[in-house]
């Protein structure tokens, strides 16, 4: 069976893909090797409850009729009504430093107040800072004008403290490089951060991919779940065939992988060698869920989403421990403007980890350190918050091994490489990638990664190969 | 296809690609791309929509003869005339 196009990977990129091919009616199949979709943006149950994975909050939220927003756009490209998402718009977010907080709502005119109130002698600069950000176009997809972050903010900021301040979310939602990021993907998150902000669909992940999964299928697409790729066979350059784990071989005009640049190269046969040089996403996390009998604002939980660091100066790198409870992020689900509440309270914490560590350890060690890492991520927490662990009535963690378990994700890399391959080209022809490798980032990232490779690599080509026919 | 299932078949595609869009207030002569907010994806939807209905190839060459409505219908028309509007 010949397809036009076979996508490696069910997440929210390789739908997204799936989708646009779908809608100009070729033929594609997505093979995921999981039994359920979403990828790193996923959900799994327990005890009759579901836990969504990745989403704290899709970011980028704009209301409808917003058309050229990251969010507009996906829209319009996917098919899909404003309505369908089911949007609820954060109450408000905070950032949390030793001494200072900065509030922020999807409201813009919140967060540059508090920048003048808390930071009088930084909001010219942080003003022209503005300017800069609006002025920039993050979107461009060519690969020059790299220019680091760091000296764009030091050219506007003379505080540390609030550069590190506006670091926080900007990394932890997320930047896969440790360090620095380069000042593209500053304006990307500042803008989907700030400017856009934060909603969360009514059913969480497991709603948002049914709405993803119906509407592929309802235009043709094929999926099979359970289908992992064992070998993805070349020759003279170009892509031949693709041979499942199950022993099966498929035959695809293209193949888009959401599966990681390094990943896919590796499932090459005969070996890329190119391989051994690209870097491998390093950042990850662990995140903990704590279900409350009661909801969060009863244990005086009343934000939507906080960034906190216990320490003056944030650091965003694999930690040298397990985890690095100094800093992390608190998402309090029900804090955000639905119309009806849900039915139980609940509390998630997400700190950086290092996934080597996790990996290594014994499967009795591992249980115990994730309840030792959880309490002192707790611990960490009460520096800022009260203390909530009588109402907790269940627990869950998990670790940056979790993560590479369920999605094959090198080191558990939730936000890929830090050397992102923006034309989704790989050494082999017809053999394209989508998803945290190729540049967007987040649950819109993704998608619009997803959308723009299907574009670009199969429905644009094929627009211009027709003209070559005469 | 008359002219006017052309014109009709060319305002259906738009709906389509920009639901939110109030279409009734069109004027043939302008820019479609500025009235209805359409950006370079939107039009490669345009190209992709055409193709797929009509069966119609518009080669890039001829990408500029889609500017408006009033030249839409007066490139596609000859190419349409023979083929029944199903939709």
């Amino acid at each position: 069976m010949n397809y036009d196009a076979l996508i490696i990977g069910s997440g929210l990129s390789g739908l997204a893909a799936g989708i646009r091919l779908a809608l100009f009616d070729k033929k594609v199949l997505i093979v995921e090797k999981h039994v359920e979709v979403g990828g790193l943006n996923s959900f799994y149950t327990r005890k009759h409850r579901t836990f969504d994975v990745g989403l704290h909050a899709m970011t980028n939220y704009t209301p409808k009729g917003v058309r050229h927003s990251p969010l507009g756009k996906l829209l319009k490209q996917l098919r899909f009504r404003h309505d369908e998402f089911r949007l609820c718009q954060q109450e408000i977010s905070e950032i949390r430093f030793p001494g200072k907080a900065l509030k922020f709502s999807n409201e813009f005119a919140l967060f540059e107040q508090e920048v003048a109130e808390q930071f009088p002698s930084q909001i010219d600069g942080f003003r022209i800072l503005l300017t800069h950000i609006r002025e920039f176009n993050e979107l461009d997809l060519s690969d020059n004008k790299r220019i680091p972050s760091r000296q764009v903010l030091e050219s506007c900021l003379t505080d540390p403290v609030l550069i590190d301040m506006l670091y926080c979310p900007l990394k932890y939602y997320g930047n896969a490089a440790e360090g620095d990021m380069d000042f593209y993907q500053f304006v990307i998150m500042f803008k989907s951060i700030f400017m856009e902000g934060f909603a969360k669909p009514v059913g969480g992940m497991p709603y948002i991919l049914k709405l993803l999964v119906d509407k592929y299928q309802s235009l043709g697409g094929e999926l099979r779940m359970g289908a992992g790729v064992e070998a993805i066979e070349h020759s003279d350059g170009v892509l031949r065939r693709v041979h499942l784990e199950n022993g099966e071989m498929l035959v695809a005009d293209k193949v888009i992988s959401s599966a990681g640049y390094v990943e896919t190269l590796r499932l090459c046969r005969p070996k890329v060698v190119e391989e051994a040089d690209v870097a491998i996403g390093r950042m990850s996390f662990m995140e903990s869920l704590f279900v409350l009998d009661r909801m969060p604002k009863a244990v005086g939980y009343d934000r939507s989403i906080v960034f906190y660091s216990t320490e003056p100066r944030f650091r965003y790198r694999v930690p040298e421990g397990l985890t690095d409870v100094t800093s992390g992020v608190l998402c309090c689900p029900n804090n955000f403007q639905y119309p009806e509440p849900a039915s139980e309270g609940m509390i998630r914490l997400t700190n950086q980890a290092n996934f080597s560590l996790w990996d290594a350890l014994t499967r009795s060690d591992y249980r115990a350190a994730k309840k030792e890492y959880r309490d002192r991520g707790v611990n960490a927490l009460l520096t800022y918050f009260p203390d909530f662990r009588d109402h907790v009535i269940y627990i869950d963690s998990f670790t940056p091994k979790t993560i590479f378990k369920y999605t094959g994700h090198l080191n558990g890399a939730v936000y890929g490489s830090p050397t992102k391959t923006k034309s989704g080209r790989t050494p082999i022809k017809n053999l394209f990638i989508c998803g945290t490798d190729q540049g967007f980032l987040g649950i819109i990232g993704a998608t619009l990664s997803g959308i723009s490779m299907a574009n670009l690599h199969i429905l644009q080509e094929d627009a211009k190969s027709e003209y070559g026919r005469i | 296809m008359t002219r006017e299932q052309v014109r009709k078949a060319i305002l259906d595609i738009i709906s389509d690609i920009a639901p939110d869009e109030d279409l009734g207030t069109i004027k043939d002569d302008e820019n479609l791309r500025d009235q209805f907010d359409l950006d370079s994806m939107d039009f490669l939807d345009i190209v992709m929509e055409l193709r797929k209905r009509f069966n119609l190839e518009v080669p890039e060459k001829d990408y500029q003869e889609l500017v408006s409505m009033a030249s839409c219908v007066k490139y596609l028309f000859p190419r349409l005339k023979d083929t029944e509007l199903v939709r």
